[in-house]
């Protein structure tokens, strides 16, 4: 591994580990853990909030039951979807289309629509060929807030049915999504928006400026476009909120986007920092430290693993070029490793950092070609997305999975103490058993079934780089991708086409609602429960014991239901060599 | 009717759990006959798991007869071993749970034996009697039940006074006294009057009787599924559609490089992926909870309840007969000045002699201990009883040549004051404290007097039965905390409490205050377990999670609780609430077990399937088994056969410690998830070998 990226890898462990306790507590804060009545920073933002309830006719004391708060959710989700879609499908008759992008085509409308209102960010499209700045601004990045302060409030409204005892409701979905655009997104993307612009990440409403390029004859290429457009804010808040759509069709490999080694580690530490300090937040909820360091260790340990997987593999090159004696090691003036679809600048371990960021948090944005990994630096980022996101997976969902696997486990393994399964005191039964269930099932069933059918289509075969075990990989990493809204992409495939872009939407869709709605549902379930007082004879959960325990049956569920389709894609390729 | 004392019926359920094998030949004969009967898809159905095994046998075989004539020798090999151990994997499933519910049906056949052809005498209003079945007997029917003759139904005794043999029920041999009135008024139907005349008033209807609900229980017909049970059967079906998913979209993927699998291939992967394991096992555990709680002599009227048992947190327990002795020993000799320790020894000696109360026995026998004193020898003697009057007792010699007339008594403290008194003796000044001192310590002080002279007092105290603080040390390990219910003062309870290491005691218990502490653990998110007896422990009885009666105890208190012990040992409290750990524990371990081993199973199958199409994934044959086709049959003959290995395990159950919840977990988180995902690896290993020595290939 190269020192920069070794280095840049420990200094991101620093900075997180130095931030995210304190960002943390600040999010239980706001979530009213502690106080009821007021809360710290009422004074700056309760006025604004109060004039978006009186507006959207919100009683911010009215609580909802699960039921109450997940209509609420997909009413909202609805809301967003068509105004994205339609957005997208005037945008030619609208403002703000400094390059005259015509509307978009209805499926590819649905599934960018679908893809930003689920916090995926897949992108079918390139972005600055397709987009026009209104649709970017009004449009893609308002999804950017929208979206990932949905999934807070959902994993906050989960932890509270933990939390509460013999009550019925999980909190107001309108307020926790308000407070978390209001005090956490908002201010957080405005810093890093004007940090990121320090750096050099552009911030205008330019169409493209032409300019005549030095080596304009060699290439014979008369004149260069150079795009132009609002990056900063929106590669602000797509880091932090675990969305990902790049302004560009590069994504953070573009040097608009993501210019400089300090812009590369901010954004790296955006990725991570909110899902991290969620877990941290949920601490403060449930009155444990010791919980929240057991979960954190859960999806530290899978992240730091997976990542330096792909770091090694990336770094160690490719095997078939070092047969032809191709020097791939670091020197001095080399960066060494596989470089192909990588920048220079990043190198391959950097790369390999970024992979695992990414595909870890349901992020999805990329500052390298992620198809051209090498077998093995492919899987990680793909196993890491088969894991259901929670390592840490995405803001606030990757908590909300991480809690139902900490359910599942305790449930599989409870018993072996001798009493029926409980969780921080509340029992672990069949209604919870059901629901947890249907959320391990869905992901599964729309990954493989769409990647099965999808194999065996001719146009998609056609597409495929090459018909064998890569192809496998790249149809299995974009249903992966799609199913568990992370929104990166094995690119070489063109997934504009009609199959593409209306199974991926269906795969969105099933990973964000049919987990979302089954877990709102165990946190209705469970806050109906009497807490069960701890005793000696209590399942432990606050240990290392419980943390192994969760990871291996996060590996465990996932590994027996992927392993097969695995086995024949990255792990035959890896193989075949 | 038949007047012919029967013969007993062969006591089936009293040996000793430890004494009786885990498969009993004669019982695994009959299960063996009984897993085929259950192949029936109407039984298959209740168990998902082991239903699709069943669907999955089916289609094999259907393969088998499809290609049988088309297919060479050693395709038709294969798929015949395939399919005939994806019908062992069925059958063993089902026989498991046959052997469970075997060992029931003797004893349940035993007791059929005593029910059978009873004839009741009714009397009716008009006080004639007439002859009927015991089957068609009527709630509120007075029967006239003699000696030698069976009580035809469950009742109270309404009139009359007898002794009844109720071994059948309980094994005990020991006859019981029943009378009209009072908390020994229950009668059970089947057992039979030894003496005297009982008149009984009939409170349950035929096939509704307890004996009808022991028959049911023991055989484990009408079995519900457990809460537990319902929850991981969600659990294992949920696992199943994974499997199925992951299976399912395999061929495709398959397709796609030209490797397209023969259906039995993929069939036996998915049975080897499914949890057949704990699936299969699943009912046997549950009914061989049952069956070891019926081997302790309890009937747990509900299976909700067993489980309920391992969940306990809080456990009130009676002071006396469980915690205690029940009754005062002499634990001390205390004698006011001018008097030796002997002295008093001997005066309090002879003021028991006759004294045949445990109180008075123990004195004679601690005079003996401490003061090698001798009992002396004088039938003349004569005893003055205990009376609510005079409280106390003691003796009266008659002058004889050792000495004068001479009286000793013992007994509380006033009236012995009001005796010496009377008797023109004195009262020492320091028995007032001594006397306080005692009681304040629990205990209570006896004053001995020899006529006129108070010489001391003797210290009596309920003593704790060996080994239940060490008990009570366990539970408080295994997060279980006990309360001693006693009707004594707080004083006295207090000084119990501390001796015998309970966490907390009620003093001078009502029913309200027993059902008051109840409902206030239950509000705090425990879960409680008592036992109980009489009428007025019904209600709590029937509050508590647990609520364990005494087969001595009223029928509205067997009616209450959701377990009855037969042989009315409060102590079995604590072995009921071991018993329900060990079943979630057998349960726990086998589902960990089971998943773990499918890991294994993908390393075997998975390079099998595509072993000549994708070389590359010799790499995942880290068994390095024989061929393609030895290792896919290795991996479902093992499938089939850890059921097998694992019947005793799921009826015997899990060992259990009691220990804190992190030991237990450490532990059978090593053996069964560690265990689980070795074992397998192993064991398809061997299973390969010998399956290339028959000369699959």
């Amino acid at each position: 591994m190269s020192p920069s990226g070794f280095l840049q890898a420990v200094l991101l462990v620093v900075a997180l580990g130095v931030t995210v306790p304190s960002l943390g507590r600040y999010l239980a804060s706001v979530y009213g853990a502690g106080h009821t009545t007021s809360l710290r920073g009422d004074r700056v933002f309760l006025p604004v909030e109060r004039r978006l309830y009186r507006w959207f006719g919100v009683d911010p004391a009215r609580e909802q039951r699960w039921s109450g708060y997940a209509l609420s959710l997909l009413a909202f989700s609805t809301v967003c979807f068509l105004a994205v879609y339609v957005l997208q499908r005037m945008q030619g008759v609208l403002p703000f289309n400094p390059t005259d992008r015509g509307g978009v085509s209805p499926q590819g409308a649905f599934n960018t629509a679908v893809s930003f209102v689920t916090n995926t960010n897949w992108q079918w499209y390139s972005g600055e060929q397709t987009m026009s700045h209104l649709t970017q601004m009004v449009g893609l990045t308002v999804q950017n807030f929208v979206s990932a302060a949905a999934g807070m409030a959902v994993a906050i409204a989960v932890i509270r049915g933990i939390v509460r005892a013999g009550g019925s409701t999980l909190g107001n979905f309108w307020v926790d999504l308000t407070r978390t655009i209001t005090r956490v997104l908002l201010p957080l993307a405005a810093m890093l928006a004007l940090a990121l612009v320090s750096q050099g990440v552009i911030q205008n409403l330019d169409g493209s400026t032409a300019v005549r390029p030095l080596d304009g004859v060699a290439t014979g290429q008369a004149e260069q476009l150079i795009p132009g457009g609002p990056v900063a804010s929106q590669v602000a808040i797509k880091q932090l909120g675990s969305n990902g759509g790049g302004f560009f069709n590069a994504n953070s490999a573009h040097p608009f986007e993501n210019p400089t080694g300090l812009a590369n580690f901010l954004s790296l530490w955006a990725i991570l920092a909110l899902p991290l300090a969620l877990v941290v937040a949920y601490g403060v909820m449930v009155g444990s430290r010791r919980e929240a360091r057991v979960l954190l260790a859960v999806m530290a340990a899978i992240w730091l693993s997976l990542s330096a997987v792909t770091m090694l593999s990336e770094q160690h090159g490719n095997a078939a070029l070092a047969e032809l004696g191709v020097d791939q090691g670091m020197s001095a003036d080399q960066v060494g490793g596989n470089l192909e679809g990588k920048e220079v600048r990043a190198g391959p371990a950097t790369c390999g950092l970024w992979a695992g960021a990414t595909t870890g948090t349901s992020n999805g944005s990329v500052n390298c070609m992620h198809d051209s990994f090498t077998a093995l630096g492919g899987l990680a980022p793909m196993v890491h997305m088969m894991l259901g996101e929670v390592s840490p997976g995405g803001v606030g969902v990757g908590l909300m999975g991480m809690l139902v696997y900490a359910l599942l486990a305790v449930f599989i393994a409870g018993l072996m103490v001798g009493r029926t399964p409980e969780f921080l005191g509340k029992k672990v039964q069949a209604a919870e058993m059901k629901l947890i269930v249907l959320y391990i099932v869905a992901m599964p069933a729309a990954l493989l079934g769409f990647a099965a059918a999808a194999v065996l289509l001719p146009s998609v075969q056609a597409g495929l780089q090459t018909q064998d075990a890569h192809g496998l990989s790249e149809v299995l990493y974009n249903y992966a991708s799609a199913a568990n809204n992370n929104g990166s992409a094995f690119a070489y495939v063109n997934t504009g086409t009609d199959w593409y872009t209306t199974t991926q939407g269906i795969a969105m869709l099933v990973g964000r609602f049919f987990l979302i709605i089954p877990a709102l549902a165990i946190g209705g379930s469970l806050v109906r429960k009497q807490r069960t007082p701890v005793t000696a004879g209590t399942f432990p959960t606050d240990t290392p014991l419980f943390g192994g325990l969760i990871v291996g049956v996060v590996v465990i569920v996932a590994g027996l239901t992927f392993f097969p389709a695995l086995a024949l894609g990255p792990i035959v390729e890896h193989h075949a060599r | 009717m038949s007047t012919a004392i029967p013969e007993r019926p062969p006591r089936a359920r009293t040996r000793p759990a430890a004494t009786r094998t885990v498969i009993d030949p004669a019982v695994a004969g009959a299960a063996l006959r009984e897993s085929i009967r259950k192949l029936h898809p109407h039984a298959m159905m209740r168990n998902p798991v082991m239903f699709i095994v069943e669907i999955g046998s089916v289609l094999t075989t259907c393969f088998l007869l499809r290609d049988v004539a088309t297919a060479d020798a050693a395709s038709n090999a294969f798929n015949a071993a395939v399919s005939a151990w994806l019908w062992f994997t069925v059958i063993f499933a089902n026989f498991a749970e046959a052997m469970a519910e075997g060992r029931g049906r003797a004893q349940a056949d035993t007791l059929r034996a005593t029910r059978a052809d009873t004839m009741a005498r009714v009397r009716l209003p008009d006080g004639t009697e007439v002859t009927r079945p015991s089957a068609a007997l009527d709630v509120g029917d007075h029967c006239v039940v003699s000696a030698g003759e069976i009580i035809p139904g469950d009742g109270d005794v309404v009139e009359g006074i007898a002794t009844v043999d109720e071994s059948a029920i309980t094994g005990e041999s020991a006859p019981v006294v029943r009378e009209s009135g009072g908390d020994r008024s229950a009668v059970t139907g089947g057992t039979r009057v030894l003496s005297d005349q009982i008149v009984v008033q009939i409170t349950a209807r035929p096939g509704e009787s307890f004996l009808d609900r022991m028959i049911a229980l023991v055989e484990g017909a009408g079995r519900q599924k457990t809460p537990n049970e319902v929850a991981l059967s969600i659990l294992l079906t949920g696992l199943t559609i994974m499997f199925l998913l992951a299976v399912v979209t395999l061929q495709p993927f398959a397709i796609y490089f030209g490797a397209e699998q023969e259906m039995v291939v993929l069939v036996a992967l998915l049975v080897c992926l499914i949890p057949t394991t704990i699936g299969g096992l699943l009912s046997a555990i549950g009914i061989a909870g049952m069956d070891r709680l019926v081997q302790r002599n309890v009937l747990a009227l509900s299976g909700r309840a067993v489980e309920a048992a391992g969940d306990v947190s809080t456990l009130l327990l009676d002071k006396t007969g469980t915690i205690t002795f029940g009754s005062r020993q002499a634990a001390e000799f205390i004698p006011v000045h001018g008097v030796t320790v002997e002295e008093l020894a001997e005066v309090a000696m002879l003021s028991s002699l006759a004294d045949e109360t445990p109180e008075g026995r123990s004195i004679v026998a601690l005079a003996i201990e401490r003061f090698g004193l001798v009992p002396p020898d004088r039938p003349d003697a004569v005893m003055v009883p205990f009376t609510a009057q005079t409280r106390m007792s003691g003796m009266d010699f008659p002058a004889d040549r050792h000495g004068p007339e001479r009286r000793v008594r013992k007994g509380a403290g006033d009236s012995a004051r009001r005796w010496a008194l009377e008797a023109g003796g004195s009262v020492p000044l320091e028995l007032g404290p001594i006397v306080d001192s005692v009681s304040s310590d629990g205990a209570t002080p006896l004053v001995v007097i020899d006529d006129t002279r108070i010489l001391g007092v003797v210290r009596l105290k309920d003593t704790v039965k060996p080994g239940m603080t060490e008990r009570f040390e366990q539970l408080r390990a295994m997060g279980i905390r006990t309360v001693m219910i006693t009707g004594d003062n707080p004083l006295t309870a207090a000084a119990i409490a501390r001796e015998a290491g309970v966490d907390d005691y009620l003093a001078e218990a009502t029913p309200e205050d027993k059902m008051a502490l109840i409902r206030r653990e239950q509000a705090g998110g425990n879960l409680v377990a008592m036992t109980g007896d009489g009428t007025n422990d019904a209600p709590a009885l029937a509050q508590a999670d647990v609520g364990v009666a005494m087969n001595t105890g009223t029928q509205a208190a067997k009616e209450a609780g959701n377990m009855v012990d037969l042989d009315s040992n409060p102590t079995k409290l604590i072995e009921i609430v071991e018993i329900g750990k060990q079943l979630l524990i057998t349960r726990g371990a086998l589902t960990t077990f089971s998943i773990a081993n499918d890991v294994a199973k993908y390393f075997a199958i998975i390079p099998a399937m595509f072993s000549g199409v994708l070389p590359a994934l010799e790499a995942l044959d880290v068994m390095q088994l024989g061929s393609a086709r030895s290792a896919i049959v290795s991996a479902v003959v093992f499938n089939a056969l850890i059921i097998v290995a694992l019947i005793p395990l799921a009826l015997r159950g899990v060992t259990f410690r009691p220990d804190g919840a992190a030991a237990v977990l450490r532990r059978n988180l090593l053996v069964y998830g560690l265990g689980g995902l070795i074992a397998p690896f192993v064991g398809i290993k061997l299973i390969d070998v010998l399956v290339v020595a028959i000369g699959v290939h």
